[in-house]
């Protein structure tokens, strides 16, 4: 803010504040000659005004909020570029109020993240917490149950894109993951049948059946020579690769769909996955505690 | 239309007009709101149709109840009151006959374009640039016509209803042009030449001072002329009436920043509009003072006038809700009633309480003057009206508190780990007996509405008066 606006928020405040001062002030008594007639001598269709003075402790509340309105700008924020006495800000009042946070639930995050992801889901207060931040920030696109939504992962179903081992997983929420899979029409015959037919080859890597049906059979044939050009990624057999989050084509778990329209709509368009990264929204003791929730659904045995 | 005092024969087609309309527009516009007030709490009345879906049925229930049922109401009674306070008849009768189908124009624009979905998506001035251009025209036309009329008044002083009713007029075509600048990119679409935190701050300077000007100062024209009127008494205090209209008008346009408190407004403005608005409170008990003791000498009328009794609550329901303004203006209540239905209470509070319940109450003073008829075709209507009108505002602004105060509570509850207590759709479900408390009011306040268009017509269609009088305050 420059220093001529500073002056003229400052300027334009104090007016209005001393105006209504002023206001009150000259209207706080009424004269002996308006005092001695009943009313102010004008008619409106019949309307008379009375001469009554102001009510003193309407006058008194008045007077009350103008000291306010004082004492408030000197301390705080509001007269231009002046800070107030008191130094707050928002932004100093949100870290106070973080770091208040973060000093009474220090210890305790502190203490779960001295024991390791794989034992410490043996504690099931651990896991509740865990569970609690999983509900406050990952449930709005993984589901409350965390078994996901189209284009966001099932974390119950042990089938991992990027690894679901314990570091694994803490990387997947720390620093977030990006899945790409490029538009793939071109590369492959860039016709409708071409891709129809890289669809049915893919849903039956998962589904063996079809490649018995007479009428998928051809389909399949011409398609899988093709597949050569995504078996970079997701491999000659198809089983994917975590390094890349490349997903495994032949577990029947779909990410975007298993319907032909949805493998073709895959092929044709691409798709692009996008985990944020949480390592500057969470403490990494807390995401310690997320991940070994995450780890945990997938554990039936262990718990 | 003879009295005692020779009075020029009044233009009473137009005010009849925008009173009639009032009373139309006071039943669509109630109605609205209480088809969304169901959808709230059953989501599925919506039926999955488009144009009936919460999103743009709201800025329909808002801007008919406020600008179809609001500004008809205010258009009708300043037009009544600037002639019979100036003792001139209304200047320029074709202009201000272009003022009342400009504005059901308008009006009907708006039933229209926001169903379909076209809007600016600024609370309040959801219209595209098409009708915010032809409500400039029909505003300027209105404006023309009050302030000649008080140029050519046969009195030598401006009535204090006049001075409310010009400052809103004035006021509000400041607030809609600058607010609504904005660049046409084709028939029915438009984009604010304002960005980021100054089109948030343009904004809620907009929709505060449309409450301080519109719903206030307009309002209170009103009140300062139907209640001396109705209880044929002196107003209170003249003097009173000059120190608050003058404060009021002067602090008002400060308060628009306490709508974006702890928000990416820099801290000095929110600072100065919660400051200003507490400011407020006292201009604003102004108002409610000499509304309120203009009754003194008349209280007994209390027992016996319907009408009186539905200005007097109105002007409760006027000092409640602007002590509960200042309040929810600080910040430390503002982080907990921000977002929740406490602020939609807090806006019924005045919109039912204090906006309705004054003008039903001017139109019911009103209506058998305009038609030269002795008085309502039903008196204990009127009554019944007023019980049905106050016990809706009260079950509408009492469930709101309950449940806004609730969900601010349960927003903020948080577990000794950190983690939030409770996720969103916990607290919502918490909400929905409030929400059908709140329908009831709502759908009891609405049976007010229509029990009063049915005493107006049944009104309207019984004998004239034949005495002749027209029903002016006798200076006796």
């Amino acid at each position: 803010m420059s220093d001529f606006w500073s002056w003229f928020i400052i300027v334009i405040v104090a007016l209005n504040l001393l105006g209504c001062a002023g206001l009150l002030l000259w209207n706080k008594q009424i004269s002996p000659e308006e005092a001695a007639k009943e009313t102010t001598g004008h008619t409106f269709d019949g309307i008379v005004e009375r001469n009554s003075p102001l009510p003193r402790w309407w006058l008194g509340l008045f007077i009350g909020t103008l000291i306010f309105a004082c004492v408030y700008l000197a301390l705080y924020p509001g007269l231009g570029k002046y800070e107030g006495a008191l130094g707050w800000t928002s932004s100093n009042q949100y870290d106070a109020e973080v770091s208040l946070m973060e000093r009474k639930t220090g210890p305790l995050f502190e203490q779960y993240a001295q024991v390791p992801i794989e034992e410490l889901i043996q504690y099931p207060e651990a896991l509740a917490v865990g569970g609690r931040l999983f509900a406050n920030n990952c449930a709005i696109c993984h589901g409350s149950d965390a078994r996901g939504a189209k284009g966001y992962p099932n974390l119950t179903d042990n089938d991992w894109l990027y690894g679901g081992e314990p570091a694994q997983i803490v990387t997947s929420i720390a620093a977030g993951r990006k899945g790409m899979m490029p538009p793939m029409a071109a590369a492959i015959g860039n016709t409708d049948e071409a891709v129809r037919d890289m669809a049915i080859y893919v849903q039956s890597l998962s589904r063996p059946e079809i490649a018995k049906q007479a009428d998928k059979a051809a389909a399949i044939e011409r398609a899988k020579p093709k597949f050569m050009v995504c078996a970079a990624c997701h491999g000659t057999d198809g089983s994917g690769n975590q390094m890349m989050g490349a997903p495994n084509l032949t577990d029947a778990v779909w990410l975007y769909g298993p319907r032909i329209e949805d493998i073709e709509h895959t092929i044709r368009q691409g798709r692009n996955g996008n985990m944020p990264a949480h390592e500057s929204l969470l403490s990494e003791e807390r995401i310690h505690v997320i991940a070994s929730y995450v780890y945990s659904l997938s554990q039936p045995a262990k718990q | 239309m003879e009295n005692a005092v020779a009075s020029p024969p009044y233009n009473y087609r137009v005010v009849r007009q925008f009173t009639i309309m009032s009373v139309v527009w006071g039943i669509v516009g109630m109605l609205v709101g209480v088809i969304i007030a169901a959808q709230l709490a059953w989501p599925a009345l919506n039926f999955e149709i488009p144009w009936l879906t919460f999103g743009r049925l709201r800025p329909l229930h808002t801007n008919a109840v406020i600008f179809a049922f609001g500004g008809c109401a205010l258009m009708g009674t300043s037009y009544y009151v600037v002639q019979r306070t100036c003792n001139t008849v209304l200047a320029f009768p074709k202009l201000a006959a272009f003022t009342f189908w400009g504005w059901q124009a308008v009006i009907v624009a708006a039933a229209i374009s926001l169903p379909l979905g076209f809007t600016s998506a600024k609370e309040y001035a959801e219209l595209e640039w098409p009708i915010d251009i032809l409500i400039t025209l029909v505003w300027v036309a209105y404006a023309i016509v009050f302030f000649m009329t008080i140029a050519r008044r046969k009195q030598a002083h401006i009535y204090v209803a006049n001075w409310f009713y010009g400052a809103f007029i004035i006021a509000v075509a400041l607030l809609h042009v600058v607010n609504n600048l904005e660049v046409p990119v084709s028939a029915m679409k438009s984009y604010s030449v304002y960005s980021g935190a100054i089109d948030a701050m343009v904004q809620w300077w907009y929709g505060h001072n449309a409450v301080g000007f519109f719903l206030t100062a307009g309002f209170l024209g009103m009140m300062y002329y139907y209640i001396p009127v109705q209880a044929q008494r002196p107003v209170y205090s003249y003097r009173l009436s000059i120190v608050h209209f003058w404060a009021l008008i002067a602090v008002y346009m400060w308060a628009g920043p306490h709508h974006l408190h702890y928000s990416s407004l820099p801290d000095w403005a929110q600072s100065v509009g919660m400051v200003f608005s507490i400011v407020l409170l006292a201009p604003s008990w102004g108002g409610m003072i000499n509304g309120m003791m203009t009754l003194s000498g008349a209280w007994h009328k209390l027992r016996t006038d319907p009408i009186i009794r539905f200005m007097i609550v109105a002007l409760s329901f006027y000092g409640m809700s602007t002590f509960e303004g200042p309040m929810m203006s600080i910040k430390t209540v503002n982080a907990l009633s921000h977002n929740t239905d406490w602020t939609i209470g807090h806006v019924h509070s005045g919109a039912l309480g204090w906006v309705a319940m004054i003008t039903i109450g001017a139109i019911y003073v009103m209506i058998p003057r305009l038609f030269d008829r002795k008085q309502m075709y039903s008196v204990g209507w009127i009554n019944a009206h007023f019980w049905l009108s106050t016990i809706g505002t009260v079950l509408y602004i009492a469930s709101m508190w309950v449940s806004g105060i609730m969900q601010g509570l349960m927003w903020r509850a948080v577990n000794t780990d950190g983690t939030l207590t409770f996720n969103f759709v916990q607290e919502l479900v918490e909400r929905q007996p409030f929400y059908i408390i709140r329908l009831l009011g709502g759908v009891i306040f609405l049976a007010g509405m229509v029990l009063m268009a049915v005493n107006v017509y049944k009104t309207i269609l019984g004998n004239r008066d034949v005495s002749g009088a027209d029903n002016v305050m006798q200076a006796a």
